[in-house]
């Protein structure tokens, strides 16, 4: 039965293959592909689930497919089944199905039809696989698409500014999460020496004689995993992106935020709750932050007035509900609550156009003039306030913007300063001396080493900042990643003795190939272009949509994304960190979250936005 | 009216006071308040809350200009596209939409025949710099350049919110807590009256409550220098035009608000000043400086004259080419159609008596392009009936109140302001709710509730509207808009009986009138049929933010039921006949008058007050009733040929059904195409017209010139076809030439804000305008309207009134009138007719409807030049 598993996982893989070969103009046929995946997948999941059920429900666990294994190290693909599954499985491929067919429909002869249904079996898949995964890996590869997707559908409407700058404000915070994840991932690689599986979590007597060995790890990764979930399911303080991301048409907006996407946090912590469900201080964690979510973000909800943005808080305040629920261990209950939450906030969300009618009418009848009080009461005043700092969603994003993202940048401009042409010299003669280093091990002092591999992993990260923090150059901005890329392995390789040129190949070339494809993409832009500063957004898509997509693919093969040997690299590389080397992980995680953030700011400010050239009709930059 | 005259008056003043201060240098400019807010306020679109959808004219601000002069003058200014690309012009000249030979013309015509080759070449392969570039933004662009600072992002999704909340129509659940004072007395108090502020630094909070608080004092610590005061509110505004215009046109008609709010633009002007000088004391931490103290660059003029280039030539060419490449087709074929009525009319001598003796019923329509067909279907259903068109209001103006509603409807064209208020009455029918549509989900504990509960019904709901979709209180039925079964107080017989000085219903005198006035004007005076149709229109549709714009333009974007009952009423009133009787329109005591409705989406028809006809006439309805059917039938065909979910080949019914769902799909972005492709207005009998198929693009109004030698009734014809028809046609051109700038984009990202409008994402500005998918089937093209009478008093009747005159003179609609006697057609060109020879001759025929739209072309994409091909050519039938 477990060998049935991995087909779950598959159909909607090969359906989003398959849907990518369909030209654009053969609306049926995209989606049809697509409803007819995502219904037989559905109907398959009802009729599995049947048996699953006869044969009194057992957790169903099976080893996939072994992507990397070297003594010590394995990363391998794990599929798991459950209760958990069930639920989330038959939910999402429901409300899926009927959003696909309601999309049919309204997308018709929308530029971007293929587009979204692409992107819709991509999300499918990543939804499956995280809801399937057995182990972090799996997981952490679906949350990896998932995020991509979220970006794609967010600046769906490319052409304007706003989707442009929403989808890399959301994809930011949901990179954050990633590095969470992957920290968690790391940690846990150390604890275990191994890649737990969720089986494995689920084992009492281990995981809590486990706990009790390395608390303080053990802390960590359930922190993590827990800030993961919270970005994920947009809870205070990470709730301003959910609202501004409902930006791609709506049908996007109800699968996306209304539904499945925003509840995958929920689904983590209930994942992973064995692991932390005796720690007292971790679940008053959640408890606080479901209940600040729920109050705050009612109230938020409360003073909203355009129909999207009341339905995203009104769900984020359920979503805080659930999280309490998680953690008071009443399982069942979250379930139920998830599968309603889901459908009605997807409801809401497809029919909110029809808001303006029916209230309207509603109110030509039964209209009651408000009657205002006076105002000097301490109550009113309080009350008042309230009403202020929700229509301010209390700062949250400010307040982000300020203490997350300003700092950052800030440091990455500070090396702005200096003259690129002497620092691009001595940054490669500092490389080369690094690398003559690692060739020959032995003749370095350790003392040396020691610093050495700091300061690669520094400069590493300072690269990344300053290609993050680049205005004028996009080509300088891009070999600025391309190289903070090879600072940081140098770091991990000259520290480590165990780390293999094997390792390192498959790192590279998975680099080597985007950095290049990334580079050429980026000079061809600038053969025809002339100027590819990045000051503002380009819009460059509408004349050369092949050089976006090339490079959009770059971009992704660069910050690794799953199934590319960048990867099973980035995965390599952290697993190479020792527990201990707090600096050497810091400049690490910053670097791999900036990175990202980095690549896709280099696509959006050349390729997406408003179109500089102005002779076509052209967005105004408030729409 | 008269306002509108004054108005304009006053905007010419300015223009030439702005020209006249171009003489001036800078620095003497001095800033006159209230002046550059009139300014603003003329500029900023005019598009009121979405309820009341009214078209109009996009650009009505330029309308005292000539139209290229004023669509390359807004485009310099605003910049936006004002006509269609070049390259799009060139393929439409390629598959053969802009006939050759229409193009040779217009370039001789406007360069002389010297001229053809040299601009021929530079109209078909010359490359040109087609970049527009604007002259607003250009000032407040500084900011940014000069100190990093990206005010439209710090200052904007505030501003908006704390906007919208304010105007806020019943979304929030917790309302704005000062809401019953103006804007900025709400914002004050509720500075005072809470611990939190507005602002983030204390300067701004200060200024708020500084006495007698002006712009100019606001913009001296902003800018310095009074000369760049205009240009910079001009920028600021028009960086969010869409919220901007809402709020001046709140200001303007605060009644189309249903909850009452006091908003002016003065006071959206002074609250964004703050905010920026909030933003910038904040983010700069007051190290900066006034604006002008920073900055090199001279005022920009903004309304400084814009010199003609050789592009905008090339442009006039291609789009009067377009235009002609069809009209000439429509003249050609109206001539030709009306050549051989003459020669056979010679034949058939028959009186005009006899003729009205055989109808078996008549039926009056809106002039709305979308009965078009359909009045082609009935009269092919049933061939003694005879139809006619006039503005869907019927010639009754008032105000409606529906049973229990706490507001009044206005039902007669936007310019108009009636005296009168009809009510419904005994209606038992209750109205229904629908849960899904409680804001209280979103609260904490009815949000629990609710998703425990509504959650797994809205999943059933769901699968229910997708595959087997059907009407829902929450979706617009134009049936609901009156209860048929209810009752209506039309007439008045004391004339003190009135509410809110309004007079309840007509009193006999007015109703005689105003039925001696539209039938007179559609020339129905005699050979009365047994029965009459007054037929109004309506649009049902789901999840449509838009549905206003789908409704009747006569009657202020709402269906025309009441009108068309009223006036059936009216017209049956005996004492009502006695006048008209005086008056020498005779209606036998065996006519009856039935009012309808006609969904143009769901394609159905209800009839009104049935009861109320006699047997013989019961019978006849039951008879005229399958004709209609099967007219709807057919008009349902010829409607799904544009709408590629639904194959016009299958069996009528199935088609029919189709249509219907259409009209109660929530997934539906197009329930119906709305008036686009409109192109022409015919003014003159049907039978100028019948047998000349048009493919539901033109506007029908009734004439009989015979009726009428002196132009008399024409006058008021004419008079509202410029602002209803030609402010319906021009929003769908800006609409479709600029669908980012000048539309509304597309409807799929769109998000309610506070009941009133539309913007995308949650921080966007509003989207006034047209969205993609209203004017996707859209030809840009200007009016044609064709009037069948005599040139010269088409032309004295034009010339009438000033504001009627200008639609013509500066062309932004064409006239053409066609010589009832002779068949001849003119042209109105530079302020005179002049003889127009058709360059078509060969009109084809078609002699099964069924054949004609089960092989016309679907469109490949929605791109112009392909779009364009769905469109049929003109053809005679029988």
């Amino acid at each position: 039965m477990e060998k049935v598993l991995q087909f779950f996982v598959f159909i909607p893989f090969i359906g989003y293959i398959a849907s990518l070969f369909i030209p654009e103009k053969k609306e049926k046929i995209i989606s049809g592909i697509a409803i007819a995946v995502v219904g037989i997948h559905f109907s398959a999941l009802l009729i599995f689930v049947g048996f699953w059920l006869m044969g009194s429900a057992p957790v169903l666990n099976i080893k996939h497919l072994t992507l990397y294994s070297e003594d010590k190290i394995e990363i391998f693909i794990n599929f798991y089944f459950d209760k958990l599954t069930v639920v989330f499985a038959l939910v999402g491929s429901s409300i899926t199905f009927l959003v696909a067919v309601y999309s049919r429909f309204y997308l018709h002869r929308d530029s971007g039809f293929k587009r979204f249904f692409n992107t819709l079996l991509l999300f499918y898949f990543a939804y499956t696989l995280i809801i399937f995964s057995g182990n972090f890996e799996t997981l952490f590869v679906g949350w990896e698409f998932l995020g991509i997707t979220s970006f794609l559908l967010i600046v769906f409407y490319r052409d304007r500014y706003l989707p442009v700058k929403n989808g890399l404000k959301t994809i930011s915070l949901y990179r954050l999460g990633d590095v969470c994840l992957i920290l968690a991932l790391w940690m846990s690689h150390h604890l275990w020496h191994e890649n737990i599986t969720f089986l494995k979590l689920n084992d009492f007597q281990l995981v809590a004689s486990h706990i009790e060995e390395h608390n303080y790890s053990t802390t960590f990764i359930v922190v993590m995993l827990i800030i993961a979930a919270a970005i994920k399911s947009a809870q205070i303080p990470f709730s301003s992106w959910l609202p501004r991301a409902m930006e791609g048409p709506t049908t996007s907006s109800a699968i996306f935020y209304g539904s499945l996407s925003v509840h995958l946090g929920v689904f983590l912590l209930l994942r992973t709750y064995p692991y932390w469900q005796t720690l007292t201080s971790i679940k008053a964690l959640v408890i606080s932050i479901g209940v600040v979510t729920a109050i705050t973000a009612s109230l938020i909800a409360r003073v909203q007035s355009s129909v999207k943005t009341q339905i995203a808080y009104g769900s984020i305040s359920q979503i805080g509900i659930m999280f309490i629920e998680v953690a008071l261990g009443w399982h069942e209950l979250v379930l139920v609550h998830f599968a309603g939450n889901a459908f009605l906030r997807t409801y809401q969300l497809l029919v909110s156009p029809s808001m303006l009618g029916y209230l309207i009418h509603d109110q030509f009848y039964n209209y009651m003039p408000k009657k205002y009080g006076a105002n000097n009461s301490f109550i009113r005043k309080l009350s008042n306030t309230f009403y202020l700092w929700s229509i301010k969603e209390w700062n949250l994003d400010d307040l982000q913007f300020r203490f997350l993202w300003m700092p950052i940048k800030k440091t990455g401009k500070l090396f702005a300063i200096i003259n690129k042409e002497v620092l691009s010299i001595a940054l490669f003669m500092f490389f080369l001396f690094g690398l003559f280093g690692f060739l020959n091990g032995n003749s370095i002092p350790k003392q040396l080493d020691d610093i050495l591999h700091l300061l690669f992993g520094f400069t590493g990260m300072i690269l990344i900042l300053n290609a993050f923090a680049e205005r004028k150059n996009a080509i300088m901005a891009w070999l600025s990643i391309v190289f903070s890329q090879c600072y940081i392995i140098l770091s991990i390789a000259l520290h480590n003795d165990n780390y293999q040129f094997r390792e390192i190949s498959i790192y590279i070339s998975g680099l080597l190939v985007s950095g290049i494809v990334g580079y050429l993409c980026l000079k061809k832009l600038k053969k025809l272009e002339k100027n590819i500063d990045l000051n503002g957004f380009s819009g460059h898509i509408y004349e050369h949509p092949r050089i976006a997509f090339l490079f959009l693919l770059s971009c992704l093969g660069f910050v690794g994304l799953p199934f590319t040997p960048s990867f099973i690299g980035i995965d390599l590389m952290f697993s190479h960190i020792h527990r201990n080397e707090y600096l050497l992980i810091i400049f690490s995680s910053v670097s791999f979250l900036f990175i990202e953030i980095a690549a896709l700011r280099i696509y959006a400010r050349l390729f997406l936005g408003p179109h500089k050239k102005t002779y076509h009709p052209i967005a105004y930059r408030s729409s | 009216m008269n306002n509108a005259i004054t108005l304009k008056k006053d905007i010419l003043k300015m223009e030439n006071q702005i020209d006249a201060s171009l003489k001036h240098s800078p620095s003497n400019f001095s800033f006159d308040e209230a002046r550059v807010l009139h300014e603003l306020k003329h500029y900023l679109p005019s598009q009121t809350p979405l309820k009341d959808f009214i078209h109009h004219n996009s650009l009505h601000a330029f309308q005292t200009m000539k139209f290229y002069d004023a669509i390359f003058k807004a485009s310099k200014i605003f910049g936006f596209q004002a006509t269609m690309e070049l390259h799009d012009f060139r393929k439409l000249f390629e598959v053969g939409r802009i006939r050759a030979e229409i193009l040779d013309r217009v370039i001789i015509d406007k360069k002389g025949k010297e001229n053809l080759i040299t601009w021929k070449n530079k109209v078909l392969s010359k490359n040109y710099d087609e970049n527009v570039s604007s002259r607003v933004g250009l000032l407040r662009g500084n900011w940014k350049r000069r100190y990093q600072v990206d005010l439209d992002n710090m200052v904007q999704p505030f501003l908006f919110r704390v906007l919208c909340s304010y105007l806020d129509q019943g979304i929030a659940i917790w309302e704005f807590p000062i809401g019953e004072k103006s804007f900025m007395n709400s914002i004050k108090e509720l500075e005072q009256t809470s611990f939190t502020s507005f602002f983030k630094t204390a300067r701004a909070k200060k200024l708020l409550f500084q006495q007698n608080l002006s712009i100019s004092d606001l913009l001296k610590i902003l800018i310095g220098d009074e000369a760049y005061y205009e240009q910079y509110l001009f920028d600021q505004q028009f960086s969010h035009r869409g919220w901007s215009g809402l709020v001046a046109a709140v200001e303007t008609n605060p009644e189309t608000l249903l909850s009452p709010k006091k908003i002016s633009l003065n006071d959206l002007i002074v609250f964004e000043l703050l905010l920026e000088i909030d933003n910038l004391d904040y983010a700069l931490d007051k190290k900066w400086k006034p604006l002008c103290e920073s900055i090199n660059e001279a005022p920009v003029d903004l309304f400084a004259k814009v010199d003609n280039t050789e592009l905008h030539e090339v442009f006039k060419i291609w789009q009067d080419a377009f235009e002609w490449s069809y009209y000439d087709e429509v003249l050609a074929g109206v001539k030709q159609l009306s050549l051989s009525k003459q020669k056979n009319d010679s034949h058939v001598l028959s009186s005009e008596e006899d003729l009205g003796r055989a109808k078996n019923f008549q039926a009056l329509f809106c002039i709305d392009e979308r009965e078009c067909s359909l009045r082609r279907h009935i009269e092919s259903m049933d061939s003694s009936c005879e139809t006619f068109g006039t503005p869907g209001f019927f010639s009754v103006e008032f105000y409606f109140q529906a049973h229990n509603a706490k507001f009044y409807d206005k039902l007669c064209p936007a310019p108009v302001t009636p005296k009168y208020l009809i009510k419904e009455f005994d209606v038992t029918e209750k109205r229904k709710h629908d849960l899904f549509y409680t804001n209280k989900s979103h609260s904490f504990h009815t949000g629990f509730i609710s998703s425990f509960i509504l959650g797994f019904w809205a999943a059933i709901r769901l699968v229910q509207n997708l595959f087997k979709p059907q009407m829902a209180p929450a979706i617009s039925n134009a049936f609901s808009h009156m209860n048929s079964k209810g009752k209506l107080t039309i007439e008045n017989t004391n004339t003190s009986d009135r509410e809110n000085n309004l007079q309840i219903g007509f009193t006999v005198d007015e109703m005689a009138a105003r039925v001696a006035s539209l039938l007179n004007g559609i020339a129905l005076t005699k050979n009365f049929a047994p029965v009459v149709y007054v037929i109004a229109h309506g649009s049902s549709s789901a999840n449509n933010p838009h549905h206003g714009a789908h409704d009747c333009g006569a009657c202020s974007g709402r269906p025309g039921s009441v009108n068309a009952r009223v006036f059936a009423a009216m017209a049956n009133n005996v004492k009502v006949r006695e006048q008209l009787k005086q008056q020498g329109i005779k209606i036998p005591n065996e006519t009856q008058f039935i009012g309808g409705l006609h969904d143009t989406a769901a394609d159905e028809i209800e009839f009104y007050d049935l009861d109320d006809l006699n047997i013989i006439n019961v019978q006849k309805h039951k008879e005229n009733a399958v004709a209609f059917e099967n007219a709807l039938d057919l008009n349902a065909k010829e409607r799904s040929r544009r709408f590629a979910s639904i194959n016009t080949k299958r069996h009528i019914k199935k088609i029919r059904q189709s249509i219907k769902e259409r009209s109660v799909s929530l997934f539906e972005p197009r329930p119906e195409l709305g008036h686009g492709t409109n192109t022409l207005c015919i003014v003159g009998k049907r039978d100028l017209t019948k047998g000349l198929f048009l493919d539901r693009r033109a506007f029908l109004n009734s004439y009989d010139y015979k009726t009428d030698p002196e132009g008399v009734f024409l006058t008021g014809i004419m008079k509202p076809l410029g602002p209803v028809c030609g402010g319906i046609n021009l929003e769908y051109y800006f609409s479709r030439v600029d669908n980012y700038k000048l539309g509304a984009g597309t409807k799929l990202p769109h998000n309610v804000m506070g009941l009133f409008g539309v913007a995308n994402s949650s921080d966007g500005d509003l989207r006034p305008g047209l969205p993609w998918q209203m004017i996707e089937v859209h030809d840009p093209v200007r009016l044609l309207i064709i009037v069948e009478h005599f040139p010269d008093v088409v032309l004295k009747t034009v010339q009438s009134t000033p504001e009627m005159y200008e639609w013509f003179i500066n062309e932004w609609v064409h006239l053409a009138a066609v010589n009832p006697e002779t068949s001849e057609i003119f042209y109105f060109v530079k302020g005179a007719f002049v003889p127009y020879q058709p360059l078509a001759n060969q009109i084809h025929f078609f002699k099964d409807v069924h054949a004609l739209l089960e092989d016309a072309k679907g469109m490949e994409t929605n791109h112009i030049a392909h779009a364009t091909q769905e469109n049929l050519p003109i053809y005679f039938y029988n």
